[in-house]
């Protein structure tokens, strides 16, 4: 199928941007990478009159790391694809679950386009980055012609695919602070087949201090409406690592209760939350582990063959 | 839905694909996908489901693959475009990759063929060594109704065996 027809502007600065942003403000839409954007339009379940590309304005490209250690940041612009956050040495010692999560989000080809500002603002609750966002406590600066304003990933996510974001605003950079230090980290999700939208996913940040569990903190993916986060940290607190099998279950329980997931063709919500559980089972495990490092897990991938075999 | 066709935004564009620049006349909202078949006669590139998933459409943006079927033509502009017949357009002559799925039978009907060409080419250039799994993972974007898969894997192999091959005469 074919979009409906419309005008692409290619503006180049960030202040005409806004200024077309403003003047499209009713029937205006911003094209980033277009990878959640141009199916829609492709399936003509959104017919703007007015797309205004982002990837030719200058100083949207910023991809950086910088603060003192332990109080670093990531900074990604609105034009960064995918596959430049995930490329990055930095980000990945900044801030691996960013990473780890990344190679999640579909295939190359679409990570290669698709931006991770993008995804922030198209604000999918089966999209990982959302996630990531709020799980890290990150945020976002917007700007529009009225202003610039700084919103955190709680304040901006308000619904599935809804955020706070006025028509007219422009999210120029999210901004996803670095772990802090002895903290663990890792993503985990399961999907029919690798690259596809998983039926359950769980960001989990582990706060060790030498052997013992200080904090936990856990984010989900498909089974909740918004990003939110989980703190389990009295649930937690005090436990030894070696005794990560006992709290897991406990950890397993808050977690089934937390979480609304909703049942469609893929799955029913009864089985999301069963996977939920399990991922974060497998995950608190793996983190808990003395040998467990805070970089990713590179084969932490799993196909749907392999649950079948792994069902627990 | 009533289109008033003839008076549709369009814009004049220059597009660099496989090499050659080409000055055109386009609407606003046609796809590159589009654009590449239609407009350029290069019908190497197929188009299956346009939403991004079936992969036929692959092309090379600056050497990395996309999908066209998800970028309008004029924003392509100021981007190198590569497509299948730029990888390979001889049948005499066929690029390392397109020979890997001639010695491996990696196509049965070929309507997906293309697609899986342009991915694989840049594949190779990331992983010159791909295991089986690092093979099927690498592919695994892309849609076939007809192989079965196994011999496509093979070929993503044999294509890199071809690569070092080329690389080292
Ligand atoms: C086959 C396929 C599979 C996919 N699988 C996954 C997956 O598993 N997980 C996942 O998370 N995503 C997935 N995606 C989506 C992909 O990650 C997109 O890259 C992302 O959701 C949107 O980024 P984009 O740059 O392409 O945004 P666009 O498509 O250009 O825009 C998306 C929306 O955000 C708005 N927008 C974009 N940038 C800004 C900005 N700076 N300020 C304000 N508004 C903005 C647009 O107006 C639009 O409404 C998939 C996509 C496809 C086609
Ligand atoms: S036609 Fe582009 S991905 Fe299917
Ligand atoms: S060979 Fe027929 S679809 Fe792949």
């Amino acid at each position: 199928m074919k979009p409906s027809p419309l005008r692409i502007h290619r503006p180049t600065t960030i202040d005409e941007t806004l200024d077309l942003l403003s003047e499209h403000a009713a029937s205006g839409k911003v094209l980033a990478g277009g990878q959640s954007l141009v199916p829609v339009l492709n399936m003509r379940l959104a017919a703007p009159s007015d797309l205004i590309d982002i990837t030719a304005v200058s100083g949207l490209d910023e991809l950086s790391v910088a603060g003192a250690e332990g109080r670093a940041e990531i900074t990604v612009g609105a034009t960064v694809t995918h596959r430049q956050v995930e490329r990055s040495e930095e980000v990945a010692v900044a801030n691996p679950i960013l990473g780890e999560a990344l190679s999640f989000v579909a295939h190359p080809a679409i990570r290669n386009r698709g931006t991770t500002v993008g995804s922030i603002a198209h604000a999918d609750p089966n999209g990982e980055i959302p996630m990531i966002l709020a799980l890290t406590g990150g945020r976002v600066e917007v700007r529009s012609t009225r202003g610039q304003r700084t919103l955190s990933a709680e304040e901006l996510n308000i619904g599935p695919l809804e955020t706070s974001l006025e028509s007219d605003e422009l999210i120029t950079r999210a901004t996803f602070p670095a772990l802090p230090a002895g903290s663990r980290a890792g993503f985990d999700e399961l999907a029919r087949r690798s690259g596809d939208y998983g039926l359950a996913g769980v960001g989990m940040i582990l706060d060790v201090e030498g052997a013992t569990v200080k904090g936990l903190h856990c984010g989900f993916i498909s089974v909740t409406d918004v990003p939110e986060v989980l703190n389990l940290g009295e649930a937690v607190s005090g436990a030894h690592l070696r005794d990560a099998s006992e709290v897991a279950d406990t950890v397993v329980d808050a977690v089934r209760d937390f979480i609304d997931p909703g049942g469609d063709i893929h799955a029913t919500a009864d089985y999301r939350r069963h996977l939920t559980g399990v991922i974060t089972s497998r995950l608190f495990r793996r983190l808990c582990r003395t040998d467990s490092a805070q970089g990713r897990n590179t084969d932490s991938r799993m196909t749907g063959t392999d649950t079948e075999r792994r069902r627990v | 839905m009533t289109e008033a066709i003839g008076t549709e935004p369009t814009s004049t564009i220059r597009l660099t694909v496989n090499d050659t620049l080409h000055a055109l006349e386009v609407p606003d909202r046609k796809l590159l996908s589009d654009v590449l078949r239609q407009d350029l006669g290069l019908t190497g590139t197929h188009v299956g489901c346009e939403h991004g998933v079936c992969g036929s459409c692959t092309v090379q943006l600056d050497g990395e693959p996309v999908r066209s079927c998800l970028m309008f033509a004029v924003t392509a502009q100021g981007h190198e475009v590569k497509t299948v017949e730029g990888v390979g357009n001889d049948p005499e002559n066929p690029s390392d990759v397109q020979q890997a799925f001639i010695d491996c039978h990696g196509l049965q009907c070929g309507f997906c063929t293309p697609g899986f060409v342009t991915t694989i080419d840049a594949y190779i250039d990331e992983n010159p060594k791909p295991t089986e799994e690092e093979a099927r993972e690498a592919v695994s974007g892309n849609l076939c109704r007809c192989t079965g898969y196994q011999n496509i894997v093979a070929a993503v192999q044999r294509a890199a065996e071809l690569r070092a091959e080329g690389a080292r005469q």
